[in-house]
């Protein structure tokens, strides 16, 4: 799907990069912990989260994310949005949560990004 | 010896959260512009971040280094301590002593020198208490 697709499946508003919006997107993250982000991700995704702070747009930044998405209606800072324009990152915010907003987008056709897990997981 | 193509030093200071990631972005900017790969250049700056952000969170401030040869990228990290007490709990994953801050923006899970060692081709790591931590991190071009 589209970033304009999954606009619409979230009722989302575009904070940023309305330029941006027929992007292919076809999995997604969502995670409030970067340490694990930074870990696992490995490809150009998507990562719906409900932090707010300026580390969630440098995570964004050394992994060539597509699109951030804040959930329960979040709005970052304008400090931060512009960082997200210089970026070339496009953000949207739903008022839906983490929860229902995976679900949608899954439903939908999105799947989660595929992820390597550390050793001392592996066995679970 | 290799030729140097670029070498960068960047001081970073212990728990300057707000400027912490700034050198790694300048370090992807600058690699971009050499032409370095996308692959190499995510494993660079995912490692990159994450050894910034051990600079802020644990350590008394310190330098991070980038020298760019022909073959290789080599970041170096070197802080002013405090050491390491225990490397081998250290490099395991879901070790951490971070601090709530840290911890409130989103890192701390333990997941930071496991991470480096992944993304990096070479890894080395030598701590002495109350001296401080050297990470040497090399990515290979070819």
């Amino acid at each position: 799907m589209t970033i304009a697709d999954m606009i619409r499946v979230l009722r989302a508003k575009v904070l940023c990069g309305e330029d941006r919006l027929e992007t292919m997107v076809y999995t997604a993250c969502c995670s409030d912990l970067m340490s694990d982000v930074l870990a696992f991700v490995n490809e150009k995704t998507v990562l719906i989260t409900g932090l707010t702070n300026p580390h969630v747009l440098r995570t964004a930044d050394m992994l060539d994310l597509k699109c951030l998405v804040y959930a329960r209606g979040k709005i970052p800072g304008e400090e931060i949005l512009d960082q997200a324009r210089e970026q070339g990152l496009v953000v949207i915010t739903t008022r839906e949560t983490a929860f229902t907003a995976c679900g949608l987008l899954y439903e939908a056709g999105l799947r989660g990004v595929p992820i390597e897990w550390p050793e001392s997981e592996a066995r679970l | 010896m290799s030729s140097t193509l670029l070498h960068e030093d960047y001081p970073v200071e212990a728990e300057d959260y707000t400027r912490a990631g700034e050198a790694s972005a300048d370090i992807k900017r600058k690699l971009k512009q050499l032409g370095v790969s996308a692959g190499v250049l995510r494993r660079v700056s995912v490692a990159s971040y994450e050894v910034e952000l051990n600079l802020v969170i644990h350590s008394r401030g310190g330098v991070l280094s980038l020298e760019v040869t022909p073959e290789r990228v080599l970041l170096v990290s070197a802080d002013r301590g405090p050491g390491i007490p225990d490397l081998e709990l250290a490099m395991r994953e879901g070790w951490s002593t971070a601090n709530e801050t840290a911890r409130s923006l989103g890192f701390g899970a333990g997941m930071g020198l496991p991470n480096m060692k992944r993304n990096a081709d070479e890894f080395d790591i030598e701590s002495q208490l109350g001296t401080g931590t050297t990470i040497r991190m090399g990515f290979l071009l070819s």
